[in-house]
Protein backbone atom coordinates (compact mmCIF):
# COMPACT_ATOMS: atom_id res chain seq x y z
CA UNK A 1 0.00 0.00 0.00
CA UNK A 2 1.40 3.44 -0.89
CA UNK A 3 2.56 5.22 2.33
CA UNK A 4 0.38 8.22 3.28
CA UNK A 5 3.41 10.69 4.61
CA UNK A 6 7.37 9.47 2.95
CA UNK A 7 9.89 11.87 3.38
CA UNK A 8 13.24 11.64 1.07
CA UNK A 9 16.43 12.89 2.28
CA UNK A 10 14.42 15.51 4.30
CA UNK A 11 16.94 17.71 5.47
CA UNK A 12 16.96 21.34 6.45
CA UNK A 13 20.02 23.49 7.86
CA UNK A 14 20.15 26.71 9.70
CA UNK A 15 23.38 28.08 8.82
CA UNK A 16 25.91 25.51 9.88
CA UNK A 17 23.77 23.83 11.69
CA UNK A 18 22.29 20.77 9.94
CA UNK A 19 18.40 20.33 12.35
CA UNK A 20 17.34 18.08 10.05
CA UNK A 21 19.77 15.77 8.13
CA UNK A 22 18.74 13.28 5.31
CA UNK A 23 15.58 11.56 6.96
CA UNK A 24 14.13 8.97 5.07
CA UNK A 25 10.94 7.77 6.77
CA UNK A 26 7.39 6.91 5.69
CA UNK A 27 4.26 5.41 7.30
CA UNK A 28 1.56 3.41 5.89
CA UNK A 29 -2.65 5.34 6.49
CA UNK A 30 -4.33 4.92 9.52
CA UNK A 31 -0.84 4.15 11.82
CA UNK A 32 0.32 5.90 15.33
CA UNK A 33 3.58 6.40 15.10
CA UNK A 34 5.93 8.19 17.79
CA UNK A 35 8.67 10.58 17.64
CA UNK A 36 10.82 10.76 20.25
CA UNK A 37 14.84 12.30 20.86
CA UNK A 38 16.48 14.04 22.63
CA UNK A 39 15.69 18.30 23.21
CA UNK A 40 17.49 19.65 20.29
CA UNK A 41 16.98 16.72 18.27
CA UNK A 42 14.74 18.26 15.67
CA UNK A 43 11.74 16.64 16.15
CA UNK A 44 10.08 19.56 15.87
CA UNK A 45 11.48 20.70 12.93
CA UNK A 46 10.43 17.53 11.19
CA UNK A 47 7.47 18.22 12.26
CA UNK A 48 7.44 22.15 10.43
CA UNK A 49 8.91 20.59 7.36
CA UNK A 50 6.00 18.01 7.36
CA UNK A 51 3.26 20.51 7.77
CA UNK A 52 5.08 22.91 5.49
CA UNK A 53 5.59 25.79 8.36
CA UNK A 54 9.57 25.62 7.27
CA UNK A 55 11.02 24.63 3.78
CA UNK A 56 13.49 21.86 3.38
CA UNK A 57 16.70 23.05 2.32
CA UNK A 58 17.40 19.42 0.66
CA UNK A 59 14.88 16.42 0.21
CA UNK A 60 10.97 16.24 -0.53
CA UNK A 61 7.91 15.25 1.72
CA UNK A 62 5.34 13.26 -0.12
CA UNK A 63 2.04 12.76 0.83
CA UNK A 64 -0.29 10.05 -0.78
CA UNK A 65 3.01 9.73 -3.17
CA UNK A 66 2.40 13.39 -4.50
CA UNK A 67 5.36 15.76 -3.62
CA UNK A 68 4.03 18.25 -1.47
CA UNK A 69 7.04 20.20 -0.54
CA UNK A 70 5.89 23.48 -3.04
CA UNK A 71 2.60 23.33 -1.09
CA UNK A 72 2.19 26.23 2.17
CA UNK A 73 1.08 25.34 5.02
CA UNK A 74 -2.51 26.08 4.54
CA UNK A 75 -2.38 24.15 1.35
CA UNK A 76 -1.11 21.19 2.69
CA UNK A 77 -3.84 21.47 5.65
CA UNK A 78 -6.66 21.85 3.12
CA UNK A 79 -5.29 18.48 1.69
CA UNK A 80 -4.99 16.90 4.90
CA UNK A 81 -2.30 17.71 6.96
CA UNK A 82 -3.50 18.67 10.09
CA UNK A 83 -1.28 20.07 13.01
CA UNK A 84 -1.48 20.85 17.04
CA UNK A 85 1.43 23.59 18.32
CA UNK A 86 3.52 22.93 21.56
CA UNK A 87 2.69 26.13 22.34
CA UNK A 88 -0.84 26.03 22.23
CA UNK A 89 -2.11 28.89 20.20
CA UNK A 90 -5.76 29.63 20.19
CA UNK A 91 -7.89 32.84 20.02
CA UNK A 92 -7.46 34.01 23.26
CA UNK A 93 -10.10 36.23 23.89
CA UNK A 94 -12.81 34.24 22.28
CA UNK A 95 -14.98 31.60 23.81
CA UNK A 96 -14.14 27.74 23.34
CA UNK A 97 -17.32 27.52 21.16
CA UNK A 98 -16.03 30.28 18.77
CA UNK A 99 -12.45 28.64 19.10
CA UNK A 100 -13.69 25.57 17.67
CA UNK A 101 -16.43 26.72 15.55
CA UNK A 102 -13.90 28.87 13.63
CA UNK A 103 -12.25 25.90 12.72
CA UNK A 104 -15.18 23.89 11.95
CA UNK A 105 -16.05 26.82 9.32
CA UNK A 106 -13.13 26.09 7.49
CA UNK A 107 -13.39 22.46 7.41
CA UNK A 108 -16.79 23.69 6.08
CA UNK A 109 -15.45 25.88 3.41
CA UNK A 110 -18.00 28.53 5.01
CA UNK A 111 -15.62 30.89 4.46
CA UNK A 112 -16.60 34.50 2.53
CA UNK A 113 -20.19 33.93 3.45
CA UNK A 114 -21.40 37.30 4.27
CA UNK A 115 -25.55 37.04 3.77
CA UNK A 116 -26.35 35.37 6.91
CA UNK A 117 -25.89 35.54 10.62
CA UNK A 118 -22.86 33.34 11.79
CA UNK A 119 -25.54 31.40 14.34
CA UNK A 120 -27.86 30.68 11.90
CA UNK A 121 -25.08 28.06 10.59
CA UNK A 122 -26.50 25.62 13.03
CA UNK A 123 -24.36 22.54 11.72
CA UNK A 124 -21.75 24.47 12.65
CA UNK A 125 -22.31 24.89 15.87
CA UNK A 126 -23.77 21.59 16.85
CA UNK A 127 -20.28 19.86 15.00
CA UNK A 128 -18.28 22.07 17.34
CA UNK A 129 -20.34 21.17 20.58
CA UNK A 130 -20.41 17.63 19.76
CA UNK A 131 -16.00 17.80 19.57
CA UNK A 132 -15.96 19.69 22.50
CA UNK A 133 -17.55 16.65 23.99
CA UNK A 134 -15.32 14.46 22.17
CA UNK A 135 -12.31 16.11 23.83
CA UNK A 136 -13.87 16.92 27.22
CA UNK A 137 -14.27 20.36 27.66
CA UNK A 138 -18.27 20.87 27.19
CA UNK A 139 -18.45 21.79 30.67
CA UNK A 140 -16.14 24.87 29.24
CA UNK A 141 -17.87 25.62 26.10
CA UNK A 142 -18.40 29.47 26.87
CA UNK A 143 -15.64 29.96 28.45
CA UNK A 144 -13.01 32.45 27.49
CA UNK A 145 -9.76 30.57 25.85
CA UNK A 146 -7.52 32.65 27.80
CA UNK A 147 -8.64 31.60 30.99
CA UNK A 148 -8.69 28.15 30.68
CA UNK A 149 -5.93 25.99 32.73
CA UNK A 150 -3.09 24.75 30.52
CA UNK A 151 -4.24 21.55 30.10
CA UNK A 152 -7.78 22.97 28.80
CA UNK A 153 -6.26 24.42 26.42
CA UNK A 154 -4.33 22.25 24.51
CA UNK A 155 -7.79 19.80 25.26
CA UNK A 156 -9.21 22.86 22.85
CA UNK A 157 -6.50 22.54 20.40
CA UNK A 158 -6.46 18.97 19.74
CA UNK A 159 -10.70 19.61 19.53
CA UNK A 160 -9.81 22.42 16.42
CA UNK A 161 -7.25 19.69 14.88
CA UNK A 162 -9.97 17.48 14.88
CA UNK A 163 -12.45 20.37 13.37
CA UNK A 164 -10.15 20.19 10.38
CA UNK A 165 -11.15 16.70 9.95
CA UNK A 166 -7.80 15.87 8.40
CA UNK A 167 -6.38 12.06 7.50
CA UNK A 168 -3.22 13.27 9.12
CA UNK A 169 -2.78 14.17 12.58
CA UNK A 170 0.77 15.95 13.95
CA UNK A 171 0.46 16.39 17.38
CA UNK A 172 3.32 18.21 18.92
CA UNK A 173 3.76 17.14 22.68
CA UNK A 174 0.31 17.39 23.95
CA UNK A 175 1.59 16.54 27.50
CA UNK A 176 4.10 19.51 27.40
CA UNK A 177 3.91 21.61 30.38
CA UNK A 178 0.79 19.88 31.83
CA UNK A 179 0.51 19.13 35.50
CA UNK A 180 0.70 15.42 36.71
CA UNK A 181 -3.25 15.30 37.08
CA UNK A 182 -3.99 16.92 33.70
CA UNK A 183 -2.44 14.02 31.81
CA UNK A 184 -4.32 11.40 31.78
CA UNK A 185 -7.31 13.22 30.35
CA UNK A 186 -5.25 13.79 27.44
CA UNK A 187 -4.23 10.36 26.87
CA UNK A 188 -7.80 9.19 27.01
CA UNK A 189 -8.45 12.02 24.08
CA UNK A 190 -5.73 10.52 22.35
CA UNK A 191 -6.98 7.03 22.64
CA UNK A 192 -10.48 7.61 21.85
CA UNK A 193 -9.37 8.83 18.28
CA UNK A 194 -7.05 6.67 17.68
CA UNK A 195 -9.63 3.88 18.63
CA UNK A 196 -11.97 5.81 15.69
CA UNK A 197 -9.07 4.37 13.45
CA UNK A 198 -9.59 6.49 10.86
CA UNK A 199 -6.75 8.96 10.81
CA UNK A 200 -3.27 8.41 11.04
CA UNK A 201 -1.20 10.14 13.65
CA UNK A 202 2.17 11.29 14.31
CA UNK A 203 2.77 11.83 18.22
CA UNK A 204 5.96 13.65 19.69
CA UNK A 205 6.23 13.08 23.11
CA UNK A 206 8.51 12.84 25.92
CA UNK A 207 6.07 10.47 28.21
CA UNK A 208 7.46 6.89 27.30
CA UNK A 209 4.48 5.25 29.06
CA UNK A 210 2.08 6.95 27.30
CA UNK A 211 4.06 6.32 23.86
CA UNK A 212 4.35 2.31 24.38
CA UNK A 213 0.87 2.72 25.45
CA UNK A 214 -0.27 4.09 21.96
CA UNK A 215 2.46 3.52 19.41
CA UNK A 216 2.10 1.51 16.85
CA UNK A 217 5.68 2.24 15.86
CA UNK A 218 8.03 4.38 16.86
CA UNK A 219 11.08 6.25 15.35
CA UNK A 220 14.12 7.98 17.37
CA UNK A 221 15.89 10.93 16.23
CA UNK A 222 19.03 12.03 17.29
CA UNK A 223 21.11 15.61 16.32
CA UNK A 224 18.69 15.40 13.22
CA UNK A 225 19.23 12.51 12.16
CA UNK A 226 16.91 8.96 11.50
CA UNK A 227 18.24 6.64 14.51
CA UNK A 228 15.92 4.04 14.42
CA UNK A 229 12.34 3.60 13.52
CA UNK A 230 10.52 0.39 14.41
CA UNK A 231 7.68 -1.57 17.05
CA UNK A 232 7.89 -0.14 20.48
CA UNK A 233 9.41 -3.47 20.97
CA UNK A 234 12.54 -2.89 18.44
CA UNK A 235 13.09 0.60 19.75
CA UNK A 236 13.14 -0.22 23.33
CA UNK A 237 15.90 -3.03 22.75
CA UNK A 238 17.77 -1.42 20.52
CA UNK A 239 21.05 -0.56 22.08
CA UNK A 240 21.82 2.57 19.71
CA UNK A 241 19.09 3.80 21.17
CA UNK A 242 19.43 3.21 24.64
CA UNK A 243 22.82 4.67 24.46
CA UNK A 244 22.31 7.77 22.79
CA UNK A 245 18.33 8.52 24.18
CA UNK A 246 17.57 6.71 26.82
CA UNK A 247 20.84 6.92 28.68
CA UNK A 248 20.00 3.02 30.04
CA UNK A 249 17.71 5.01 32.56
CA UNK A 250 14.92 3.18 31.44
CA UNK A 251 16.89 -0.15 31.65
CA UNK A 252 14.82 -1.71 34.65
CA UNK A 253 11.70 -1.09 33.43
CA UNK A 254 12.45 -2.23 29.83
CA UNK A 255 12.64 -6.02 30.99
CA UNK A 256 8.79 -5.76 31.89
CA UNK A 257 8.09 -3.88 28.97
CA UNK A 258 9.12 -6.18 26.47
CA UNK B 1 -26.25 29.13 21.28
CA UNK B 2 -29.25 30.44 20.58
CA UNK B 3 -30.03 32.14 17.14
CA UNK B 4 -30.26 36.08 17.19
CA UNK B 5 -33.93 37.16 17.92
CA UNK B 6 -35.32 40.21 16.01
CA UNK B 7 -36.89 41.20 19.41
CA UNK B 8 -33.99 41.04 21.46
CA UNK B 9 -32.96 43.65 24.20
CA UNK B 10 -30.42 45.09 22.06
CA UNK B 11 -32.72 45.99 18.94
CA UNK B 12 -35.28 47.33 21.25
CA UNK B 13 -33.23 49.99 22.52
CA UNK B 14 -31.89 50.71 18.95
CA UNK B 15 -35.68 51.21 17.61
CA UNK B 16 -36.09 53.90 20.34
CA UNK B 17 -33.27 55.43 19.77
CA UNK B 18 -34.28 56.08 16.40
CA UNK B 19 -37.66 56.81 17.11
CA UNK B 20 -36.44 59.56 19.18
CA UNK B 21 -33.88 60.68 16.41
CA UNK B 22 -36.58 60.51 13.81
CA UNK B 23 -38.77 62.78 15.60
CA UNK B 24 -35.91 65.00 17.06
CA UNK B 25 -36.25 67.68 14.05
CA UNK B 26 -39.95 68.31 14.69
CA UNK B 27 -39.84 68.35 18.09
CA UNK B 28 -36.69 70.66 18.84
CA UNK B 29 -36.60 73.30 16.39
CA UNK B 30 -32.84 73.97 16.23
CA UNK B 31 -30.70 74.59 13.19
CA UNK B 32 -27.55 73.76 14.73
CA UNK B 33 -28.45 70.93 16.42
CA UNK B 34 -30.03 69.42 13.82
CA UNK B 35 -26.90 70.37 11.62
CA UNK B 36 -24.74 69.24 14.43
CA UNK B 37 -26.63 65.72 14.56
CA UNK B 38 -26.01 65.72 10.79
CA UNK B 39 -22.20 65.84 11.08
CA UNK B 40 -21.93 62.88 14.03
CA UNK B 41 -23.73 60.76 12.03
CA UNK B 42 -21.37 61.43 9.19
CA UNK B 43 -18.65 60.85 11.06
CA UNK B 44 -20.22 57.90 12.83
CA UNK B 45 -20.39 55.94 9.62
CA UNK B 46 -16.83 57.42 8.85
CA UNK B 47 -15.75 55.86 12.18
CA UNK B 48 -17.46 52.25 11.74
CA UNK B 49 -15.33 51.76 8.73
CA UNK B 50 -12.92 52.63 10.25
CA UNK B 51 -13.46 50.16 12.91
CA UNK B 52 -14.09 47.73 10.56
CA UNK B 53 -10.25 48.00 9.81
CA UNK B 54 -8.92 48.69 13.46
CA UNK B 55 -11.93 46.98 15.31
CA UNK B 56 -12.93 43.94 13.76
CA UNK B 57 -9.56 43.02 11.51
CA UNK B 58 -6.65 44.25 13.69
CA UNK B 59 -5.34 46.54 10.85
CA UNK B 60 -3.97 49.93 11.82
CA UNK B 61 -4.49 52.28 8.59
CA UNK B 62 -3.71 55.82 8.80
CA UNK B 63 -4.43 56.71 5.21
CA UNK B 64 -8.42 56.35 6.11
CA UNK B 65 -8.99 59.86 4.80
CA UNK B 66 -7.86 59.01 1.41
CA UNK B 67 -11.33 56.91 0.43
CA UNK B 68 -13.38 59.93 2.56
CA UNK B 69 -11.43 62.63 0.21
CA UNK B 70 -12.48 60.43 -2.69
CA UNK B 71 -16.02 60.12 -1.88
CA UNK B 72 -16.41 64.06 -1.32
CA UNK B 73 -14.44 64.92 -4.13
CA UNK B 74 -16.45 62.27 -6.55
CA UNK B 75 -19.57 64.15 -5.47
CA UNK B 76 -18.52 67.62 -5.56
CA UNK B 77 -17.05 67.36 -8.89
CA UNK B 78 -19.69 65.78 -10.69
CA UNK B 79 -22.49 67.86 -9.04
CA UNK B 80 -20.14 70.86 -10.15
CA UNK B 81 -19.44 69.65 -13.25
CA UNK B 82 -22.73 67.78 -14.75
CA UNK B 83 -26.03 69.67 -12.35
CA UNK B 84 -26.89 69.50 -9.06
CA UNK B 85 -29.86 67.23 -8.85
CA UNK B 86 -30.24 64.03 -6.97
CA UNK B 87 -30.06 61.16 -9.90
CA UNK B 88 -26.61 62.79 -10.09
CA UNK B 89 -25.61 62.72 -6.38
CA UNK B 90 -26.74 59.28 -5.97
CA UNK B 91 -24.32 58.49 -9.42
CA UNK B 92 -21.60 60.23 -7.47
CA UNK B 93 -21.77 58.16 -4.44
CA UNK B 94 -21.73 55.04 -6.48
CA UNK B 95 -18.71 56.66 -8.30
CA UNK B 96 -17.04 57.45 -5.30
CA UNK B 97 -17.21 54.08 -3.79
CA UNK B 98 -16.00 52.37 -6.70
CA UNK B 99 -13.35 54.38 -7.16
CA UNK B 100 -12.69 53.60 -3.62
CA UNK B 101 -13.21 50.21 -3.67
CA UNK B 102 -10.64 49.76 -6.33
CA UNK B 103 -8.04 52.05 -4.29
CA UNK B 104 -8.62 50.15 -1.14
CA UNK B 105 -8.27 46.89 -3.14
CA UNK B 106 -4.92 47.85 -4.35
CA UNK B 107 -3.84 49.35 -1.41
CA UNK B 108 -4.82 46.42 0.49
CA UNK B 109 -2.90 43.99 -1.89
CA UNK B 110 0.26 45.83 -2.30
CA UNK B 111 0.19 46.41 1.44
CA UNK B 112 -0.97 43.91 3.45
CA UNK B 113 1.66 41.71 3.39
CA UNK B 114 3.36 44.00 5.39
CA UNK B 115 3.21 43.42 9.58
CA UNK B 116 0.96 46.06 10.74
CA UNK B 117 2.84 49.46 11.60
CA UNK B 118 4.62 48.98 8.42
CA UNK B 119 1.88 48.86 6.71
CA UNK B 120 0.06 51.96 9.13
CA UNK B 121 3.09 53.67 8.00
CA UNK B 122 2.83 52.72 3.95
CA UNK B 123 -1.10 53.55 4.22
CA UNK B 124 0.19 57.26 5.50
CA UNK B 125 2.58 57.45 2.79
CA UNK B 126 -0.29 56.77 -0.07
CA UNK B 127 -2.92 59.09 1.34
CA UNK B 128 0.11 61.28 1.33
CA UNK B 129 0.84 60.63 -1.98
CA UNK B 130 -3.22 61.03 -2.75
CA UNK B 131 -3.08 64.64 -0.94
CA UNK B 132 -0.45 65.84 -2.92
CA UNK B 133 -1.90 64.80 -5.95
CA UNK B 134 -5.59 66.39 -5.03
CA UNK B 135 -3.38 69.40 -4.68
CA UNK B 136 -1.56 69.88 -7.44
CA UNK B 137 -4.13 68.76 -10.02
CA UNK B 138 -5.47 72.15 -9.33
CA UNK B 139 -7.92 71.88 -12.73
CA UNK B 140 -9.60 69.55 -11.04
CA UNK B 141 -10.08 69.73 -7.43
CA UNK B 142 -8.71 73.50 -7.31
CA UNK B 143 -5.85 72.60 -4.93
CA UNK B 144 -6.76 73.75 -1.11
CA UNK B 145 -8.97 76.59 -1.90
CA UNK B 146 -11.01 74.00 -2.71
CA UNK B 147 -14.64 75.39 -4.74
CA UNK B 148 -17.99 75.53 -3.85
CA UNK B 149 -21.05 73.13 -5.43
CA UNK B 150 -24.87 73.53 -5.29
CA UNK B 151 -26.28 71.08 -3.86
CA UNK B 152 -29.54 69.06 -5.30
CA UNK B 153 -31.81 71.79 -3.94
CA UNK B 154 -34.18 68.96 -2.03
CA UNK B 155 -30.90 69.03 0.71
CA UNK B 156 -31.74 73.17 0.68
CA UNK B 157 -34.20 71.91 3.92
CA UNK B 158 -31.62 70.33 6.39
CA UNK B 159 -34.43 68.20 7.87
CA UNK B 160 -34.41 66.36 4.58
CA UNK B 161 -30.79 65.80 4.31
CA UNK B 162 -31.17 65.13 8.15
CA UNK B 163 -33.26 62.71 7.64
CA UNK B 164 -31.03 61.19 4.38
CA UNK B 165 -27.87 61.11 6.16
CA UNK B 166 -29.65 59.75 9.07
CA UNK B 167 -31.19 56.39 6.76
CA UNK B 168 -27.60 56.19 5.32
CA UNK B 169 -26.54 55.61 9.01
CA UNK B 170 -29.14 53.09 9.67
CA UNK B 171 -28.49 51.02 6.89
CA UNK B 172 -24.64 51.28 6.94
CA UNK B 173 -24.84 49.95 10.72
CA UNK B 174 -27.23 47.40 9.79
CA UNK B 175 -24.99 46.06 6.62
CA UNK B 176 -22.19 46.56 8.70
CA UNK B 177 -23.60 44.76 11.41
CA UNK B 178 -24.62 41.39 9.14
CA UNK B 179 -20.96 42.02 7.75
CA UNK B 180 -19.53 41.43 11.07
CA UNK B 181 -21.71 38.81 12.34
CA UNK B 182 -21.52 36.59 9.27
CA UNK B 183 -18.68 33.34 8.86
CA UNK B 184 -16.53 35.97 6.99
CA UNK B 185 -16.90 38.53 10.02
CA UNK B 186 -15.87 35.98 12.13
CA UNK B 187 -12.90 35.22 10.64
CA UNK B 188 -11.70 38.88 10.23
CA UNK B 189 -12.29 38.63 14.39
CA UNK B 190 -10.02 35.57 14.23
CA UNK B 191 -7.37 37.50 12.36
CA UNK B 192 -7.35 40.10 14.87
CA UNK B 193 -6.90 37.75 17.44
CA UNK B 194 -4.48 35.36 15.87
CA UNK B 195 -3.28 36.09 12.52
CA UNK B 196 -1.46 33.14 12.41
CA UNK B 197 -3.44 30.13 13.81
CA UNK B 198 -6.11 31.54 11.47
CA UNK B 199 -3.99 30.86 8.60
CA UNK B 200 -3.39 27.22 10.33
CA UNK B 201 -6.78 26.21 9.79
CA UNK B 202 -6.97 26.92 6.54
CA UNK B 203 -7.66 30.47 6.08
CA UNK B 204 -5.92 32.96 3.32
CA UNK B 205 -6.22 35.63 6.10
CA UNK B 206 -4.99 38.06 3.14
CA UNK B 207 -7.75 37.73 1.39
CA UNK B 208 -9.62 38.87 4.36
CA UNK B 209 -7.45 41.20 4.95
CA UNK B 210 -8.15 42.91 1.37
CA UNK B 211 -12.06 42.47 1.42
CA UNK B 212 -12.18 44.15 5.08
CA UNK B 213 -10.33 47.15 3.64
CA UNK B 214 -12.52 47.22 0.54
CA UNK B 215 -15.63 47.37 2.67
CA UNK B 216 -14.28 49.88 4.81
CA UNK B 217 -12.73 52.21 2.36
CA UNK B 218 -16.22 52.09 0.44
CA UNK B 219 -18.01 53.13 3.41
CA UNK B 220 -15.65 56.13 3.86
CA UNK B 221 -16.33 56.85 0.63
CA UNK B 222 -19.67 56.97 1.29
CA UNK B 223 -19.14 59.16 4.35
CA UNK B 224 -17.43 61.40 2.40
CA UNK B 225 -19.72 61.83 -0.20
CA UNK B 226 -22.53 62.97 2.17
CA UNK B 227 -19.64 65.23 4.47
CA UNK B 228 -19.27 67.12 0.67
CA UNK B 229 -22.77 67.46 0.67
CA UNK B 230 -23.36 69.32 4.06
CA UNK B 231 -20.31 71.41 3.63
CA UNK B 232 -21.52 72.36 -0.10
CA UNK B 233 -18.00 73.03 -0.39
CA UNK B 234 -14.97 70.62 -0.43
CA UNK B 235 -10.78 71.17 -0.36
CA UNK B 236 -7.90 69.10 0.53
CA UNK B 237 -8.35 69.51 4.14
CA UNK B 238 -10.88 66.20 4.00
CA UNK B 239 -7.72 64.05 2.91
CA UNK B 240 -5.47 65.19 5.28
CA UNK B 241 -4.12 63.18 8.51
CA UNK B 242 -6.78 64.87 10.54
CA UNK B 243 -9.63 63.32 9.46
CA UNK B 244 -7.94 59.82 9.81
CA UNK B 245 -7.32 60.51 13.11
CA UNK B 246 -10.44 62.13 13.97
CA UNK B 247 -11.73 58.47 12.97
CA UNK B 248 -9.28 56.62 15.04
CA UNK B 249 -10.10 58.50 18.12
CA UNK B 250 -14.00 58.19 17.87
CA UNK B 251 -13.14 54.52 17.19
CA UNK B 252 -10.68 54.32 20.55
CA UNK B 253 -13.05 56.35 22.78
CA UNK B 254 -15.74 54.63 21.69
CA UNK B 255 -14.92 51.15 21.64
CA UNK B 256 -13.41 49.38 19.22
CA UNK B 257 -14.60 45.73 18.18
CA UNK B 258 -18.23 46.90 18.57
CA UNK B 259 -20.32 49.08 16.30
CA UNK B 260 -22.73 51.48 18.57
CA UNK B 261 -18.49 52.13 20.02
CA UNK B 262 -17.73 54.73 17.14
CA UNK B 263 -21.20 56.38 16.96
CA UNK B 264 -20.72 56.75 20.39
CA UNK B 265 -17.23 57.75 20.08
CA UNK B 266 -18.73 60.28 17.34
CA UNK B 267 -21.15 61.68 19.34
CA UNK B 268 -18.49 62.54 22.27
CA UNK B 269 -15.79 64.04 19.57
CA UNK B 270 -18.30 66.11 17.54
CA UNK B 271 -20.00 68.01 20.41
CA UNK B 272 -16.81 68.55 22.35
CA UNK B 273 -15.54 70.12 19.71
CA UNK B 274 -18.75 72.00 19.44
CA UNK B 275 -19.11 73.23 22.86
CA UNK B 276 -15.56 73.57 23.64
CA UNK B 277 -14.88 76.08 20.68
CA UNK B 278 -18.32 77.73 21.74
CA UNK B 279 -16.71 78.16 25.29
CA UNK B 280 -14.65 80.64 23.55
CA UNK B 281 -16.64 83.53 23.29
CA UNK B 282 -16.64 83.73 27.23
CA UNK B 283 -13.49 82.31 27.89
CA UNK B 284 -10.51 83.21 26.01
CA UNK B 285 -8.51 79.90 26.71
CA UNK B 286 -11.09 77.80 24.87
CA UNK B 287 -9.57 79.12 21.61
CA UNK B 288 -7.26 76.43 22.51
CA UNK B 289 -9.77 74.43 22.88
CA UNK B 290 -7.31 71.23 20.85
CA UNK B 291 -5.23 71.40 24.45
CA UNK B 292 -8.82 70.10 26.28
CA UNK B 293 -9.34 67.65 23.65
CA UNK B 294 -6.20 66.61 24.15
CA UNK B 295 -6.63 66.11 27.61
CA UNK B 296 -10.16 64.21 26.98
CA UNK B 297 -8.13 61.92 24.96
CA UNK B 298 -5.83 61.12 27.56
CA UNK B 299 -8.35 60.66 30.10
CA UNK B 300 -10.49 58.78 28.14
CA UNK B 301 -7.30 56.02 27.25
CA UNK B 302 -6.11 56.00 30.43
CA UNK B 303 -9.42 54.80 32.49
CA UNK B 304 -11.41 53.42 29.31
CA UNK B 305 -8.45 51.78 27.49
CA UNK B 306 -11.60 49.67 26.30
CA UNK B 307 -13.66 52.67 24.89
CA UNK B 308 -16.84 53.82 26.59
CA UNK B 309 -19.03 50.89 24.98
CA UNK B 310 -16.38 48.36 25.90
CA UNK B 311 -15.88 49.25 29.57
CA UNK B 312 -19.86 49.50 29.25
CA UNK B 313 -20.10 45.66 28.03
CA UNK B 314 -17.21 44.86 30.10
CA UNK B 315 -18.87 45.78 33.71
CA UNK B 316 -22.16 44.04 32.35
CA UNK B 317 -20.93 41.08 31.68
CA UNK B 318 -19.07 40.63 35.01
CA UNK B 319 -22.31 41.81 36.85
CA UNK B 320 -23.75 38.51 34.82
CA UNK B 321 -21.03 36.45 35.35
CA UNK B 322 -21.33 37.57 39.20
CA UNK B 323 -25.13 36.73 39.46
CA UNK B 324 -24.57 33.14 37.74
CA UNK B 325 -22.15 31.70 39.68
CA UNK B 326 -20.18 33.58 42.85
CA UNK B 327 -16.73 32.97 42.57
CA UNK B 328 -14.61 32.05 45.63
CA UNK B 329 -12.64 35.72 45.53
CA UNK B 330 -15.70 37.71 44.68
CA UNK B 331 -17.80 36.02 47.90
CA UNK B 332 -14.81 37.42 50.12
CA UNK B 333 -14.88 40.84 48.12
CA UNK B 334 -18.64 41.28 48.46
CA UNK B 335 -18.07 40.42 53.01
Amino acid sequence: MEPIIRTENLSIQFGGHKAVDKVNFEMPEKHFKSIIGPNGAGKTTFFNLISGELKPTEGDVFFKGQSIAKLSSIERTRIGLGRSFQITNVFPNLTVLENVRLAVQSKEKVRFHFLKHYLHYKKITEKAVELLDQVLLSNKIHAIASQLSHGEKRKLEIAMLLALDTEVLLLDEPTAGMSLEEVPAILEVIKSIKEQGNKTILLIEHKMDMILDLSDSIMVLFNGKLLADGTPTEIMNNTTVQNAYLGGLYDGELVETS
Amino acid sequence: MNQPALLSKQNIIFAILLVVLVAFPFVADSRTLTILLTQIFIFGILAMSYDILLGYTGIVSFGHAMFFGIGAYSTAIMLKEIQPTIPVFIGSIVVGMVLAGILSFFVGLLTLRLKSHFFAMLTLAISGLLLVVAEKWRSVTKGNDGFTFRAPDVFKDRIVFYFCVLACLVIVFLILRRFVNSPLGRVLIAIRENEQRTRSLGFKTLHYKVISSIVAGVIASLAGSLYAISLRFVNTSMMTMDITLDALLMTIIGGVGTLVGPLVGSVVIEFAQHYLSGLARDYPIFERWIIFFGIIYILAVVFFPKGIVGSILTKISKWKQRDQVPLPESKERSK
